[in-house]
C-alpha cells in the first residue's frame, strides 16, 4: 500500500485542530473544485484534497490514519501488526489496496453494514466522464471507448479499485457541453439497490475547418478580391461532402453566407446551419501580370472605401504628417 | 472487462423527469429540491402542476447542486446563489464560444 501524507496535502501540521483542517480544505476546494475551477488539473487535485479531508475531519478515521505512522508520500508501507484488529478486519491484505479505499472501508463497515453482509439496499455509484469526440463523429454518431478506474467490492466486501472498459454509443446530435446519461452503467447496487448511472460530458475536438457553436458551424471562406466583387459559385466543404455555394457579387468581408441545415444534427431530427464567413484575401506575392492589372484597377477606379472617415470624424484636422503602420503592429489583438 | 455498448439518453430539453426521479438521480431530498425551485434555480415545466415534471437538463444542475452542497458544506441559500452564478458563467462562456466561432482565423501572407 502506498502512503499518502494527508496533512501535507492540506498543508496543515499533524497536530492541527478541526477548524484549521476545515479552513485549509475550504481554501483548497475553492481553488480546485472541478465545478468552480478552470484549472485543467483541478479535478485530480480536488480528489486528493477531498480524500485527505474525508479522513482528517472524522475523528475515528483520523485516529486510524495516525496509527499507520508517518512515511514518505508514495512509499510502500505496511500498517503496524495490530492495526487490522483495532480498525478493520483481522485478515486485511494491504498489498493491492488503496489507502483511501481502506479508510473509506472503515466507514463503510460502520455505516453501510451492507458491503459486509448487511441487508440495507444501496444504489450503485454514479460515474462521470468526459468523452472527447471529433466533429465528424458527432455528425454521424459514434461508439467511444471509455476507460475508468472505479471502486468495486470483492467477495468479502472489501473495497478495491478496478479498471473498467466501457463502450458507449453516442447517438448523432451531440455537441460541445452536452450531457448523456447511460442508465445502469455505473457501479453495481447493493442488496437490490439500483445500479448507478454513467454520465457522459461531451467535448468536441477542435476541427481544422469548422468551428461549432451549439449545433451551428462556422467556416472561413477566403475569397479573392475579384470573387468578392464579381460574385462566384464555389465548392465548399461540409460534413456531408462538398456543396456548391453561390457568392453574390459585392460580398463584403465578414458577411455570413448561410447553408441551411448543413450544421450538426440535433438529437431530434433537426440540424443546425453552416455559416461561411467571407474573408477577402490577396495573393501572397503578386505576379507581374497581377500587379499590372491591380495598378490599372487602382488608376481607373473612383471607389473610396474610407469616404465615411471624413463624415464621422469631427475634429479630425490634427497634426497632419504621415505615419506608416508596421505590419502586425496595428489591428485587433486576439 | 468490456461490456456491451450502452444506449444513451440526452439530458436536454426533450426528456423529462419527475421530482422523485430528480431526487434519486441527484442525491438531493425532495424538500431541498422544492426549496431550490422556490429560489428559482430549478424550474419545473409547469409550477402549477400538482406533479412536477422537470426537463432532463435539470438533472445536470441538480447533481452539481448536490456536489457543491456536500463538498463546500453550503446551506441552500448559499447553494442557490452559487448555482445562479454558475448558470451565468455557463451562459457567458457559451456566448464567448459563439463569438470565437464567428471570428475569422487570421489569414497571414503565405496562407491564402
Amino acid at each position: 500500500m502506498k502512503y499518502k501524507d494527508y496533512y501535507e496535502i492540506l498543508g496543515v501540521p499533524s497536530d492541527a485542530g478541526e477548524d484549521t483542517i476545515k479552513k485549509a480544505y475550504r481554501k483548497l476546494a475553492h481553488k480546485y473544485h472541478p465545478d468552480v475551477s478552470k484549472d485543467p488539473a483541478g479535478e485530480e487535485k480536488f480528489k486528493e484534497i477531498a480524500e485527505a479531508y474525508a479522513t482528517l475531519k472524522d475523528a475515528d478515521k483520523r485516529a486510524a490514519y495516525d496509527r499507520l505512522g508517518s512515511h514518505s508520500p508514495g512509499q510502500d508501507f505496511q500498517p503496524p501488526p495490530d492495526w487490522g484488529t483495532k480498525f478493520g478486519d483481522q485478515d486485511l491484505r494491504f498489498e493491492d489496496i488503496d489507502l483511501a479505499d481502506l479508510l473509506a472501508g472503515l466507514a463503510g463497515g460502520r455505516q453501510r453494514g451492507g458491503a459486509k453482509g448487511g441487508t440495507i439496499s444501496m444504489p450503485g455509484e454514479d460515474y462521470e466522464v468526459t468523452a472527447h469526440i471529433a466533429l465528424e463523429d458527432a455528425y454521424t454518431g459514434t461508439l467511444v471507448d471509455l476507460n475508468l478506474s472505479v471502486p468495486d467490492y470483492d467477495g468479502n466486501g472489501r473495497l478495491h479499485r478496478v479498471a473498467r472498459a466501457f463502450k458507449a454509443r453516442i447517438p448523432k446530435g451531440a455537441t460541445h457541453g452536452q450531457r448523456l446519461r447511460l442508465r445502469g452503467k455505473g457501479g453495481k447496487g447493493f442488496h437490490g439497490g439500483r445500479d448507478g448511472d454513467l454520465y457522459l460530458n461531451i467535448e468536441l475536438l477542435p476541427h481544422p475547418l469548422f468551428r461549432p457553436s451549439g449545433h451551428d458551424l462556422y467556416l472561413d471562406l477566403p475569397l479573392a478580391p475579384w470573387e468578392a466583387a464579381l460574385g462566384a459559385t464555389l465548392a465548399v466543404p461540409t460534413l456531408a461532402g462538398t456543396v456548391h455555394l453561390k457568392v453574390p457579387a459585392g460580398t463584403l468581408a465578414g458577411s455570413k453566407l448561410r447553408l441551411a441545415g448543413r450544421g450538426l444534427p440535433t438529437p431530434h431530427g433537426k440540424a443546425g446551419d453552416l455559416f461561411a464567413i467571407a474573408q477577402i484575401v490577396v495573393p501572397p506575392a503578386l505576379s507581374e501580370a497581377e500587379r499590372e492589372l491591380f495598378q490599372k484597377l487602382a488608376a481607373g477606379s473612383t471607389f473610396d472605401p474610407r469616404s465615411h472617415f471624413n463624415a464621422e470624424v469631427k475634429h479630425g484636422d490634427c497634426a497632419g504628417g504621415s505615419c506608416m503602420a508596421e505590419r502586425g503592429g496595428v489591428g485587433i489583438a486576439r | 472487462m468490456a461490456t456491451a455498448p450502452a444506449e444513451a439518453a440526452w439530458l436536454n430539453e426533450e426528456g423529462w423527469v419527475s421530482l422523485d426521479e430528480l431526487a434519486a438521480l441527484s442525491g438531493l431530498t425532495d424538500s431541498a429540491l422544492r426549496e431550490l425551485v422556490d429560489y428559482g434555480v430549478l424550474q419545473p415545466v409547469d409550477a402549477a402542476d400538482a406533479q412536477w415534471k422537470f426537463s432532463a437538463r435539470w438533472v445536470v444542475v441538480a447533481r452539481t447542486a448536490c456536489r457543491l452542497r456536500n463538498d463546500f458544506e453550503l446551506d441552500l441559500n448559499a447553494l442557490a446563489l452559487t448555482l445562479s452564478f454558475l448558470d451565468r458563467i455557463r451562459d457567458l462562456e457559451a456566448q464567448l464560444r459563439s463569438v470565437h466561432a464567428q471570428l475569422p482565423r487570421r489569414y497571414s501572407r503565405g496562407r491564402s
